[in-house]
């Protein structure tokens, strides 16, 4: 067997420059939030170690993930990932199909038994068995199970794979299962968002191959450095919202200048994720800079904590729409009314004891 | 002397004298001196939490509304120097802060203060006593009983609903409140290392809002119910209600022994 190729071997066959490959290390150093010191440790590693081989899974899921990191901003860190992955199994990606590229899974786990590790992009549905997604034959989560056995680690793709999304909101009839709920015997990170940004997916990889273990991890098992503040945290607009300048409505005069989308429903204060320092499309924009509010999309059942344009949540186990300040309100002014009449009667109550008592002294 | 008061009387002492003689006092107001008494309820750490408190809650619940339902947009200034939305924010957690503190000073009280300091951390639930007094009191307020009893600290009903709502309410407002707090102190930070795991425990930062704000409507009801039964109490049962929270003295209106 030859050696494996380096990470760096890789991008000379593809013809890129070192001056090229430093600039890759050093940005990569900034977005993991690394000092300029790390920006050799990160050029050491890629020409050093071997690739660490990676199995890209997808379960129920749309592709937003991939499509997402296969337009990542360096043109490098696509090169460089993809190739990476490709060269391995991934079904959407890889060349192969059909039989080969299952034959390239089991050689792949065969090969690096221990030593891989499997990315999963979506989720697998738990009810009837798994029948609701099959790949190659099988229940997805069959081949999950199986991949996971001798995974090194795993790293959860986007909500599906991480929290559930869309598949897994309410009623989930298909019992769409997040991955670490189904393999609870290996290291999983999440990397949430649908999709998870570009630069966040191939800083995780970088990552893990430059210091070959897990980036630090929050509560919830997300990468601190991309998901430890919340979009609202580094929002352009959070002056507006300090100032107490809204957008009232959509299209008001408000919008125009950029105001805070607070009153609009915008979940930025209540989710987690990088992309009001990142962005999108190389830096482009983001979805609040586009005038539209924040969906929380990276964030745990982003889907059944009601309407993205409510900034207090609807209640729907009420049955009827309703949120904390309409049902506060009710109860409330049940309570007053309550209050009222019981005062009312116990000053009838206190009168009519009076005047029996005077009408038994006047006896 | 009559046998069924609970005072020793001092038949040979004339009370208010002057008051008599100047034409204040009557002959009904010096019987009824004879029959009141009062005893020493709230020391004034406690009284003194109860206000701060109030007063706590009162701006919580204000800011609070404006935190999930903003005041229309003003124009002052530009952003820079506008901050209508941060000092809304800045009184909610100063008085949530304040309230924390002074909830744990109260708690503190509880083991060095007198026993009535106790009352609103101890349920006496294995007491069958207890509860039959406690049917007796909400009989009362169903009208169904003639007269309420006496009682020194709270009374039953009152203690269920104390606990119900401020020891264990306010230790939920706290908590939540704190583990957002700890949102915008940041990862790392006091609030988010001790409360930052009630995030995921709630399912996201969302739901926890919704909880807390729905904990805001539940004491929003707590007082109005507290108010109007003082206010009530106070004029309809035996003894004095909202002067004891003032002057920590417990009056009792009759002397009859139950």
């Amino acid at each position: 067997m030859k050696p494996r190729e380096t990470f760096y071997d890789v991008m000379r066959r593809q013809g890129i420059t070192r001056r090229s490959f430093m600039k890759y290390c050093s940005l990569t150093a900034s977005a993991l939030g690394l000092g300029p010191a790390f920006v050799p440790k990160i050029a050491h590693a890629m020409e050093t170690k071997p690739r660490t081989p990676v199995i890209w899974l997808h379960g129920l899921e749309c592709t937003c993930c991939s499509e997402s990191f296969i337009r990542s901003a360096h043109p490098l860190v696509k090169d460089v990932v993809l190739s990476m992955i490709s060269l391995d199994y991934d079904d959407t990606l890889m060349a192969a199909a059909g039989h080969a590229a299952e034959r390239a899974l089991e050689e792949t786990i065969e090969q690096y038994r221990g030593n891989y590790i499997l990315a999963v992009e979506g989720n697998p549905p738990l009810n009837e068995d798994g029948m609701f997604c099959i790949t190659g034959g099988k229940p997805f989560v069959e081949k999950l199970r199986h991949a996971a056995k001798d995974a090194k680690a795993i790293i959860s793709w986007g909500a599906c794979a991480s929290y559930g999304c869309v598949q897994a909101a309410y009623p989930n009839p298909t019992q769409a299962t997040p991955v670490h709920k189904v393999i609870t015997d290996k290291p999983i990170i999440k990397v949430p968002g649908c999709p998870p940004i570009a630069e966040v997916m191939t800083g995780v990889i970088t990552y893990m191959l430059t210091f070959d273990r897990l980036p630090e991890l929050d509560r919830q098992g997300r990468p601190a450095m991309f998901y430890g503040q919340r979009i609202h945290d580094k929002c352009y607009r959070r002056p507006h919202f300090d100032a107490g300048q809204f957008v009232e409505a959509w299209d008001d005069e408000n919008a125009r200048k950029g105001y805070c989308l607070y009153k609009m429903g915008c979940k930025g204060p209540t989710t987690y994720n990088a992309c009001s320092t990142i962005r999108w499309n190389e830096g482009v924009s983001f979805p609040i800079q586009s005038g539209h509010g924040c969906i929380g999309c990276s964030e745990d059942g982003f889907w059944d904590q009601g309407s993205f344009y409510d900034r207090v949540t609807d209640l729907t186990q009420f049955g009827v729409e309703s949120n904390a300040d309409k049902i506060g309100m009710t109860a409330a002014a049940g309570v007053g009314g309550a209050v009222a009449l019981h005062a009312a009667v116990s000053a009838l109550k206190a009168a009519q004891r009076k005047t029996q008592n005077d009408v038994s002294e006047e006896a | 002397m009559a046998h069924d008061t609970i005072h020793v009387p001092n038949p040979d002492v004339e009370p208010l004298k002057s008051a008599r003689l100047a034409g204040d006092a009557t002959e009904t107001d010096v019987e009824s001196i004879r029959r009141r008494t009062s005893v020493f309820v709230y020391e004034w750490p406690v009284r003194l939490w109860h206000w701060v408190n109030a007063l706590a809650i009162l701006v919580l619940a204000v800011t609070g509304w404006f935190i999930g339902s903003p005041p229309p947009s003003m124009q002052i200034g530009e952003a820079t120097h506008q901050f209508v939305f941060g000092y809304i924010r800045f009184a909610h957690f100063a008085a949530g802060l304040i309230l924390t503190v002074g909830f744990l000073g109260r708690i503190y009280w509880a083991f060095v203060g007198n026993h009535h300091a106790r009352q609103l951390f101890r349920l006496p639930l294995w007491n069958r006593r207890w509860w039959s007094e406690v049917f007796y009191e909400l009989r009362w307020y169903l009208f169904l009983e003639r007269e309420p009893k006496k009682y020194v600290g709270h009374n039953p009903l009152a203690q269920a609903a104390m606990f119900l709502f401020m020891t264990l309410g306010l230790s939920f407002m706290i908590v939540t409140g704190l583990a957002l707090y700890g949102e915008g102190l940041g990862a790392g930070s006091w609030a988010d290392r001790l409360f930052g795991w009630v995030i995921p425990l709630a399912g996201g930062s969302q739901a926890l809002h919704s909880i807390h704000h729905l904990g805001m409507w539940a004491i929003v009801i707590f007082v109005m119910i507290h108010v109007y039964a003082a206010i009530r109490e106070d004029i309809m049962s035996r003894q004095s209600m909202v002067s004891t929270m003032i002057s920590g003295h417990r009056t009792f209106k009759d002397d009859r022994p139950e």
